[in-house]
């Protein structure tokens, strides 16, 4: 991990209209850290996860993320051009469900290949490497590669739609419950798939998730959200071993025992 | 009211005429750029070149004289109601002849016959967004355009080519204009992709339906898209035309018996007739004039 972290996010609020999404969140994320993102449903996760990712524009604060060429730049003042450009490079969004991050019309290798042809490759051949080292890495069987995503289990689009975003070599990846919806041992190769990719990479990730073994699994850090606000932020171990806040407690008190 | 108070030259009225102008103006000033515009209501159904009909009355003259194609033929349903309507509403001289058009109204094909200056083709269009069929939202399509994000047409070529070991599109091939818009050339065998490059005639294209006039002034880069590794081509033809004998032009299927039997001849029958009355002999035309 570098000294100089990668997003500075400062006092970030968003509203619809008058009820809150999230208010006043900082902190900063370094390179190579992965940073959770926990709470019930309707505490703010999503919300704040769609505004740090640029899809919804923040009612007041900012974040600042440091450029490939090393600028600081915040996020809310690119133009759209550059803002577009940013998310389909140097960062990724992994949607829980991989419909909506996938084009389910064309095929697995397209898929894969489509992020390059957007910045400019024009080489049928490399794409098509590319994209086939890319399924072997994600553990989907090359002969797939022609094969739509309709006809793949849930747990291998999750895995396409991890490929797909990865090709450009983004350094940021954001994940809305990436194990939501898979059943608990595909849930457990993708763990294990993301962790690996993530630690190989050296990427930065922020996952929202309500699972709190996910939490402990792939995360470094971990913020704590209840009502908008965020409760509860530390290393992930510390805050579900010694949780301060009585809601982090019921929180962590709820994981279910088998 | 009698009939004369309600005639106007060339069917459509003047101020339709010059919203319609004004759209072909900002369309030239923006080579392949889509310009909304407000389609009227034509007297036929749509799909049948309301577009084209549109910009056709909106930019012809008293001197004009209409030539009108479908599928490169004079002599269609189509072609033949479009050239009686405009010898009707605004009785201009028609041909068949390319060479003498200024303006050509056309469905789906380029005429062979090299376009010079001063010649108008006005293409009829149904479906304007290349991206359409990729990107349903227009919100999104329009979107891509004005950042300039086309990566998403090479996702389809790159279908063609996994899919059928080549880039399969045959027809509606997408071009780049002058280097910044992609542009659909409405379903215009790829064929006649290369004739739309520099050509010294001006295009212009309506789609009715869709609200939509683009264009691509004369003398301008019309580039089709393709990968390093897949260049495009254009449909290769194994025989000549069996009526005139030529080569290197576009030839359709006819089929001639119930057994099997067909020929190929050209798809541009003026082209055809033209060289036929130069003394150009094919195959089948050889046995026609024996018989």
């Amino acid at each position: 991990m570098s000294d100089e972290p990668l997003l500075k996010v400062s006092n970030l609020t968003k509203f619809y209209g008058s009820r809150l999404g999230c208010a006043d969140v900082n902190f900063e994320l370094y390179p190579g850290e992965v940073l959770a993102i926990v709470g019930e449903s309707g505490s703010g996760k999503t919300t704040l996860l769609n505004t740090l990712s640029a899809n919804l524009e923040p009612t007041s604060g900012e974040a600042l993320y440091r450029m490939r060429d090393g600028s600081w730049r915040n996020i809310y003042e690119l133009s759209e051009a550059e803002r577009r450009f940013l998310t389909r490079t140097d960062w990724g969004f992994v949607h829980q469900n991989p419909a909506d991050g996938l084009r389910m019309t064309v095929s697995a290798g397209a898929n894969v290949g489509e992020r390059l042809m957007a910045v400019g490759d024009r080489h049928y051949g490399c794409i098509r490497d590319t994209a086939l080292d890319w399924l072997g890495r994600v553990e989907i069987a090359t002969d797939r590669i022609d094969d739509q995503p309709r006809s793949f289990s849930g747990g291998m689009r999750q895995r396409l739609q991890i490929a797909r975003n990865l090709v450009t070599g983004p350094r940021l990846v954001f994940m809305d419950e990436p194990t939501g919806g898979l059943d608990v041992s595909v849930q457990a190769r993708l763990l294990d798939l993301l962790r690996q990719l993530v630690g190989e990479l050296g990427l930065s990730a922020i996952v929202v998730t309500h699972d709190l073994a996910v939490a402990r699994l792939l995360s470094h850090r971990m913020m704590v959200m209840k009502g908008g606000h965020v409760i509860e932020a530390g290393l992930t171990d510390r805050v579900l071993d010694d949780p301060r806040e009585p809601y982090t407690q019921l929180l962590v008190s709820s994981i279910l025992q088998v | 009211m009698n009939a004369v108070a309600n005639y106007n030259f060339a069917y459509l009225d003047e101020q339709t005429k010059r919203m319609i102008r004004r759209a072909i103006l900002k369309a030239v000033a923006i080579p392949g750029y889509q310009v909304p515009f407000s389609s009227r209501e034509m007297p036929m159904p749509y799909g049948w070149g309301t577009g084209g009909v549109q910009v056709t009355a909106s930019i012809i003259g008293p001197d004009d004289v209409l030539k009108v194609i479908d599928q490169g033929a004079d002599d269609t349903t189509n072609a033949v109601s479009i050239r009686a309507f405009f010898a009707k509403v605004a009785q201009v001289a028609t041909t068949t002849h390319t060479a003498e058009a200024t303006i050509i109204q056309t469905r789906h094909r380029i005429p062979e016959r090299k376009l010079e200056a001063g010649q108008i083709l006005v293409y009829q269009v149904p479906i304007p967004e290349p991206l359409r069929f990729l990107e349903p939202r227009e919100t999104e399509t329009r979107k891509m355009h004005a950042l300039e994000e086309y990566g998403l047409m090479h996702v389809k070529l790159y279908e063609d080519i996994a899919r059928h070991g080549r880039i399969a599109t045959t027809y509606a091939y997408p071009v780049k204009v002058e280097g910044r818009y992609v542009m659909d050339p409405s379903p215009t065998p790829k064929f006649d992709n290369p004739k739309m490059h520099r050509s010294e005639a001006l295009q212009l294209f309506g789609a009715g339906r869709e609200h939509r006039i683009y264009a691509v002034p004369p003398h301008t880069d019309v580039v089709s898209l393709d990968f390093e590794d897949h260049p495009f081509e254009i449909q290769h033809f194994e025989q000549p035309c069996a009526l005139c004998g030529a080569e290197g032009v576009y030839l359709d299927e006819v089929i001639l018996d119930d057994r099997g039997g067909h020929m190929y001849v050209c798809s541009d029958t003026d082209h055809c007739e033209e060289r036929r009355d130069a003394g150009f002999v094919g195959v089948l035309g050889m046995q026609e004039a024996a018989e």
